[in-house]
């Protein structure tokens, strides 16, 4: 059977995981850190983009378009949480129409279906505590939200219930071409061999293409800084609100997630560390102060969290999508930054047929693209509770009392294939600990739990991957 | 469904002692609903002494104090539910919750107290920048993975706030051979009761920065160091001030929250600044039925007063059930001038007795006198060398002061200048 390695397990290398797993392949996802979505994929702004802000004839605006329209479909059978709220763009000076011209132009040309432009009084008669100084603004109902690392584990899940391997904490740092086949060499030395691997890296993308390939890329890690309220703040927008875009991206946003908090940021700034996933003072207060220009009635008493997403912006501009070279089988998605998490989808089957057409590869009988996510008891009716509760008594334990998370889930999160290994791998698939105390009730019990299910001892459970352990010993 | 008399939400110190006094007050049909799996809530991780001054005459550890209380309860035969989490309430006295046992229970109450206690504030509601490594605990969580569960949270450490918990948790790290290198104090005064900054700092050599805060915390993976700076009078980070400080642990102790969660659905009114309901002298909140003590109404600094609190708060929910409940107007208790809450908020006009009130100045005063003035005349005046908004101030007015606030038309409790 041909083997196609995957390197990265962010939603692009999930997602193209999970489409290439249509085919009769045997696949291999590699991940440099411990879990699934743990880069880019964990922290950004969730947004499902309707597709009128990309450059018409990019890859950008065809993937953005046609990813879009996957979401329905996708969100049911892969049961992750997907809402078509509907996005703004806000216009505050009357100078600035021209612009707002231009991106309606733009969408129409990109093909976003049902984009108009309206007065700053409808904007506000659908969302109220909009700024009055709100001129005129572009609606865009095909605009949605999304979990973005429920997403990618959803995919991940479905990719692994469908054959696909996962190995983490391996880290490729070199490519070689080695006949009709690549070579991934490891940090540690070891290598696997593939008829074709796809280069899903990234913020790293840029310099695994630049091991093997002549057409050299580089990525610049732009940073963008956000505040998460409580969803108490929740009343405040239900539409996603964008100011209009500058060269250096979308603006700050005040939108809601799918589970009821409104998110604030990003900012935009480039540094050199990939890695960086520091907030800063100035940043959030940038963040903050910004969103107020959209929503002056915003308070920081709301705040439950902050958090730094990096973008992985190429230096071209586009989508890198496609073959680095003739001769040797590289297949890269390169400066996947916004709207990347949109065009995943769109993206992910171009990738499974290139790969598939290169390879000649007949279809996997046995795909089944249904995954079930797991059951959710905070959503759940009073019938179902009770009932779920008769089936596995642990869904009987509240365990994060903020948003209502039992044992059950927790469990089930952590032994489900491409499961949770840790705090902060529970908190993404069950919510645990996401709520107004930020896990200072549950988080000595999710740890408890995570070290019973995985046979390990409390002392070696980490918040995210390794060096990350919470407890230094015991008391003596 | 099934229906009970009264259902007390929660099992530690305010629950407990409510669940004895509404018994005591001839109430039988009692069930007390506790998420954990033991009575005596928060209690049970305060393994330091000084409980219990006030209401026992003697120092007592928090399991101590708590189980005097749950022998209380089981003299008693009162009936309670353990690993049980209340998912919601309602205004109708409606009660859901679930165990693993007996799955989803829906129980119909006459009267409902909440004892839900209170949260401690997390690291997001204060907005400090940097890494989001691992060792960043509250204080309580730190308090019960050593106490409770047995392991060293960190050896390092930096404390954020010098509420009690913190200036406890300076100690009890010592004590487990951590390096507790500085408490760090956003105002210039500490939240926390004097004698535990001398019994677990000063008695350690721990320093205590005021008006200081931590501007930035670095680290992958675990924490590193912290910055701290000074700030200026409106709190805001001095630039230039910064200094760093190695360590692998930030402990916050930087304020609790009445956990007013199931309040809301219930549509209980409020007060934005207690965080807790807004009662009337029967610790009975705006929506019938439904009475508030402890924590959740506003946070104490000694169970002492919890204990007391509850004990009135159960007697009354008692009472309510049979039907003697006060009935007709209240008279609104204001607080001003220096002091920033008072509870209980509303007094009824009808009835005798004693009124106690509870308070907490908004800063430090010196040489002020504690007043409760009826249409601008002091009924009550309590001289006082020092007040701060790290203890609880309590005031008992007596059979005659109580009757003339009950039938005045603006009752305030104020701070006002020594004469001299």
């Amino acid at each position: 059977m041909k083997k196609v390695l995957i390197i990265g397990a962010g939603v692009v290398g999930c997602s193209v995981a999970r489409e290439l797993s249509r085919y009769d392949v045997q696949i291999t996802v590699v991940e440099k850190a411990n879990d699934v979505a743990c880069g880019t994929s964990k922290a950004n702004s969730g947004v499902v983009h309707g597709g009128f802000d990309a450059k018409p004839h990019s890859y950008k605006a065809w993937f953005n378009v046609r990813g879009n329209e996957m979401f329905d479909k996708l969100s049911k059978e892969l049961d992750f949480p997907f809402k078509r709220n509907g996005a703004y763009v806000l216009c505050f000076d009357e100078s600035k129409w021209g612009d707002l011209k231009k991106l309606y132009d733009q969408g129409v040309e990109n093909g976003v279906k049902g984009i108009k432009v309206v007065t700053g009084d409808e904007v506000r008669q659908r969302e109220p505590y909009v700024s009055q100084e709100v001129k005129g603004a572009l609606w865009c109902p095909s605009s949605g939200i999304v979990s973005p690392y429920e997403m990618t584990i959803a995919y991940a899940e479905n990719a692994a219930d469908n054959g696909v391997e996962f190995i983490f904490e391996k880290t490729v740092v070199s490519l070689k071409r080695n006949g009709s086949k690549m070579t991934a060499v490891f940090e540690d030395g070891d290598e696997i061999i593939a008829d074709a691997i796809v280069n899903c890296a990234g913020l790293h993308s840029d310099e695994l293409n630049n091991t093997v390939s002549d057409k050299k890329y580089n990525i610049v890690p732009r940073k963008g800084e956000y505040m998460l309220l409580d969803k108490t703040a929740g009343y405040l927008t239900s539409t996603t609100l964008f100011q209009l875009p500058t060269a250096m991206g979308k603006g700050i946003l005040v939108v809601p997630s799918v589970h009821g908090n409104i998110l604030l940021g990003p900012t935009a700034v480039d540094i050199e560390d990939k890695e960086c996933k520091d907030t800063t003072y100035d940043g959030l207060a940038e963040a903050f102060d910004k969103a107020r220009i959209t929503m002056p009635s915003l308070t920081k008493k709301q705040v439950i969290t902050q958090f730094t997403g990096l973008r992985a912006h190429a230096d071209a501009g586009d989508f890198v999508v496609g073959w680095a070279g003739e001769e040797f089988p590289l297949y890269n998605l390169i400066g996947i930054e916004s709207p990347g998490l949109t065009a995943a989808p769109a993206l992910a089957v171009q990738a499974a047929e290139d790969v598939a057409d290169y390879l000649a590869l007949g279809f996997n009988d046995k795909f089944d693209p249904i995954r079930k996510g797991i059951p959710c008891f905070a959503t759940m009716t009073e019938k179902e509770r009770a009932e779920i509760i008769k089936k596995n008594p642990l869904y009987g334990r509240i365990v994060c009392r903020c948003e209502v998370v039992t044992e059950g889930e927790i469990v089930d999160s952590i032994n489900r294939p491409v499961g949770a290994k840790d705090l902060d791998g529970v908190k993404r698939r069950t919510r645990a600990g996401m709520g107004r105390c930020q896990s200072g009730f549950c988080s000595e019990r999710v740890m408890e739990i995570i070290a019973r299910e995985r046979g390990i001892d409390m002392t070696e459970v980490t918040k995210s991957g390794k060096g990350s352990e919470i407890l230094v010993g015991r008391v003596e | 469904m099934s229906v009970k008399n009264l259902i007390i939400i929660g099992g530690g110190p305010a629950g407990l002692a409510a669940a004895k006094s509404a018994y005591d007050a001839g109430e039988r049909d009692i069930l007390i609903l506790e998420r954990e799996d033991k009575l005596g809530g928060i209690l049970n991780q305060c393994i330091h002494n000084g409980f219990g001054l006030h209401t026992f005459k003697e120092e007592l550890t928090g399991p101590e104090y708590a189980a005097r209380y749950v022998d209380e309860v089981l003299k008693r035969g009162i009936e309670y539910k353990l690993g049980t989490t209340v998912l919601s309430i309602d205004k109708n006295r409606r009660v859901t919750c679930a165990n693993e046992k007996d799955g989803l229970l829906v129980y119909d109450a006459k009267a409902i107290i909440l004892a839900c206690g209170c949260r401690e504030r997390p690291r997001g509601a204060i907005n400090i920048a940097g890494c989001r490594a691992a060792g960043i605990f509250s204080a309580g969580t730190a308090q019960k993975l050593i106490n409770i569960d047995g392991y060293m949270p960190g050896k390092e450490v930096v404390i954020l706030g010098s509420g009690d918990i913190g200036l406890i948790m300076a100690r009890r790290m010592t004590f487990q051979g951590a390096k507790v290198k500085a408490v760090v104090e956003l105002m210039p005064y500490s939240s926390g009761l004097n004698r535990n900054i001398v019994q677990c700092l000063k008695d350690f050599d721990i320093p205590l920065l005021f008006s200081h805060t931590v501007v930035e915390i670095k680290g992958k993976g675990r924490v590193s160091s912290v910055v701290i700076a000074e700030v200026d009078k409106n709190l805001n980070p001095i630039k230039g001030t910064e200094q760093e400080i190695k360590c692998d642990t930030l402990l916050l102790s930087v304020g609790l929250l009445p956990e007013n969660e199931l309040s809301k659905m219930a549509d209980v009114k409020l007060s934005p600044v207690t965080g807790g309901a807004v009662v009337d002298d029967d610790m009975m909140t705006e929506t019938d039925g439904i009475f508030a003590c402890g924590n959740v109404l506003h946070v104490h600094d000694l169970v002492d007063f919890v204990s007391e609190e509850s004990e009135w708060a159960g007697a009354r929910a008692a009472a309510y059930i049979k039907g003697e409940k006060t009935g007709g107007e209240c008279v609104g208790i204001e607080a001003t001038d220096g002091v920033r809450y008072v509870v209980p908020q509303f007094a009824h006009r009808e009835g005798e007795g004693t009124l106690k009130l509870k308070m907490r100045v908004g800063n430090v005063f010196r040489n002020v006198r504690l007043c409760v003035n009826c249409d601008g005349e002091d009924v009550y005046s309590k001289k006082c060398m020092i007040v701060t908004p790290g203890e609880m101030e309590t005031i008992t007015l007596n059979e005659k002061q109580t009757r003339a606030l009950k039938n005045c038309k603006k009752a305030v409790v104020c701070l006002k200048a020594v004469e001299k």
